[in-house]
């Protein structure tokens, strides 16, 4: 068993290596045939905000190369609201007086249903944290009922054990995103005040458990808003390194939530501007020319449509964070309101006229049938 | 005419079908690239949906259909991937791709060559994607592949034919046809892989994501086309020092 990812002991180490970088560092990261640990440092830096055209244009490239003018589309399926750890920024806290909700099975095939009549093939189902209501049982019945109707399933709720993740890969699930949220472990304490999610280290581990359970993907991101957004960026290009040495048969993704409104009034501690969140975009798409880069309805239409083609390579699209929200409106609380409100058919026009194919369906549930 | 199990070709260039900014201008890019034999990814489509929006626009009366089983992790995928495409229309032909890799997408040997054996022995005409090693493609031809298909460079990368030296023995070697496939990024690349005597190319990300796709694939038919007539002109050889081109022998004394 080899040692799990663990970042330097001192998290402000990693402030430190950014705040060392210098214009000539950024540029050399620019010209770099193979991006190292430095030059993320470098492109994640002050330094490099004079160079985020160059930046923009490098990550046009890659992406150009490596996905073609494509854009795959696909929507979250929220299963429950119930949740019993205590986040500061989150909706669905414990803490919070909200109408709560936890699907049945018909529920949330009836959720699948209208979001696969309205044409989309990639699902990822989410929920909050609280196995007593939806535990590892109910995930796998929802995922045998639909893995035929989906391209492919994926699943953002709480962690899970190695032997759980090998279940629900053979119901079908094809892939796992687990978010740290922060990579600053005194950072993580404050905002994670109860409830299994409290424990850094279990959360940070995850990741690695899903890949040796043979998910095809792994999705990992921080939430921005809650500490210095550039050296959260650094841990992640830190996490998909360690995860793309030890895990070469998995695939990785990387999400970039902004924090939005939410229920119990969070506002963010740190302001992440759409600059920041482009530079952390590109810095991490010339980091890994590979990895499918996420950007969801947490941002609004003018800034997404702008962003097709230079670094994202995934949208969600016409978007509900409350469970039953989309067969049945205003039936439960949302776990954040969203800022990109365009129907699945809006935003798909709307990248098409950005000279690109929104794809619906690039992966086949066959690839699982055993 | 290029014969590959009893099917005859005329043009040299296959085509892929990913990456395109939409699937009409991949309609017209293939229509100018004068190809007949079209790969498409199983997991992009859909063989029971008649609206599927690719296969939709792709005459199966012009175009050969390729199916490929881009994304297979190994030889059980791969395989069940060819069998259920069978089953639901796609033909007994199949463009085997197993990449486990998902950042370099390069072939893996060892399933390759297992899955292979097994769809031949199913009935299958197999062209399989490899890594351009000799030996492989000396056993794949051996297990009844019908074709190889060495690649030239890492998928997408356009950037020419960077495995020249093993490309050279496998066409010397191949009893079967040699397809040079991934990594050529220009027209020049093709015509360099035929000019070796490579019997077709295949090219998607080349003309997917060029300037003017419809008119980078009518270019990479041209350069195939050339690359071929030089192949059968037979190409003068190649000196380090000058030779004149109107030789004086100076040995007119001889009797």
């Amino acid at each position: 068993m080899t040692a799990p990812f663990a970042l330097p002991a001192d998290f402000g180490a990693l402030a430190s290596l950014i705040a060392a970088a210098t214009p000539a560092g950024v540029e050399r990261a620019l010209g770099a045939r193979q991006t190292s640990i430095n030059d993320l440092a470098a492109l994640l830096s002050p330094a490099a905000e004079g160079y985020l055209p160059a930046m923009a244009l490098r990550s046009q490239a890659l992406t150009e190369q490596r996905f073609g003018r494509v854009m795959q589309i696909y929507a979250p399926l929220y299963l429950s609201s119930y949740c019993v750890n205590r986040c500061l920024y989150c909706g669905f806290s414990a803490e919070n007086s909200i109408r709560r909700r936890c699907l049945s099975l018909e529920e949330a095939e009836e959720e699948a249903n209208t979001l696969h009549q309205r044409g989309i093939n990639h699902l990822l189902l989410v929920s909050g944290e609280a196995p007593q209501r939806m535990g590892v049982d109910f995930v796998e019945q929802v995922a045998l009922r639909l893995k035929g109707r989906f391209a492919s399933l994926s699943i953002e709720i709480q962690p899970l054990t190695e032997a759980e993740y090998v279940r629900l890969f053979a119901a079908g699930i094809t892939s796992v995103a687990v978010y740290q949220e922060t990579y600053d472990p005194v950072l993580y304490q404050r905002m994670h005040l109860a409830g299994r999610k409290a424990d850094y280290l279990y959360r940070l581990a995850t990741p690695a458990r899903a890949a040796a359970a043979g998910m095809r993907e792994i999705g990992i991101g921080a939430l921005l808003g809650l500490g210095d957004w550039r050296a959260e960026g650094l841990a992640l290009g830190l996490h998909l390194a360690w995860l793309r040495r030890h895990f070469w048969r998995t695939g990785l993704a990387v999400s970039f939530p902004r924090i939005r409104p939410a229920e119990g009034g969070f506002q963010a501690l740190v302001p992440v501007s759409e600059r920041d969140l482009s530079q952390l975009i590109f810095a991490l798409r010339l980091f890994d020319p590979t990895v499918a880069l996420l950007l969801s309805t947490r941002e609004e239409a003018r800034y997404r449509n702008g962003m097709v083609g230079l670094g994202p390579t995934r949208y969600s699209a016409g978007s509900c964070t409350a469970p039953g929200g989309y067969a049945h409106e205003d039936q439960a609380a949302e776990q954040f309101a969203i800022d990109d409100h365009r129907s699945i058919a809006e935003v798909c026009a709307a990248i098409q006229a950005q000279g690109f194919d929104p794809v619906r369906k690039d992966w086949d549930s066959c690839f699982q049938d055993r | 005419m290029l014969t590959i199990a009893g099917k005859t070709f005329s043009s040299r260039l296959f085509t892929g079908t990913g990456k395109f900014a939409s699937v009409a201008l991949m309609q017209q890019a293939l229509l100018s690239s004068g190809s007949e034999m079209v790969t498409v990814a199983l997991r992009r489509i859909d063989l029971h949906d008649p609206q599927d929006d690719i296969m939709r626009v792709l005459d199966r009366e012009r175009f050969f259909f390729l199916p490929n089983t881009a994304g297979a992790r190994d030889a059980d995928e791969a395989v069940r991937l060819a069998r259920l495409s069978r089953a639901s229309g796609g033909g007994t032909w199949v463009k085997l791709e197993v990449t486990p890799d998902p950042r370099t997408l390069l072939p893996d040997p060892v399933d390759t060559l297992r899955a292979t054996i097994t769809l031949v022995k199913d009935g299958f005409v197999v062209l399989p994607y490899i890594n351009a090693d000799p030996i492989l493609a000396l056993r794949l031809q051996e297990a009844g592949a019908a074709a190889v298909m060495p690649l030239a460079a890492p998928i997408g990368t356009n950037r020419g034919l960077l495995t020249r030296d093993q490309i050279e023995i496998i066409i010397e070697q191949a009893q079967v046809p040699v397809v040079v496939d991934a990594g050529l990024g220009a027209p020049s690349h093709a015509a360099l892989a035929m000019e070796m005597g490579a019997d077709a190319v295949l090219v998607n990300t080349a003309i997917a994501v060029a300037g003017d796709p419809v008119r980078m694939a009518a270019a990479f038919k041209l350069g195939v086309i050339a690359g071929r007539e030089a192949f059968l002109a037979g190409l003068g050889a190649v000196s380090t020092a000058a030779c004149a081109s109107s030789p004086q022998t100076g040995l007119d004394f001889i009797r």
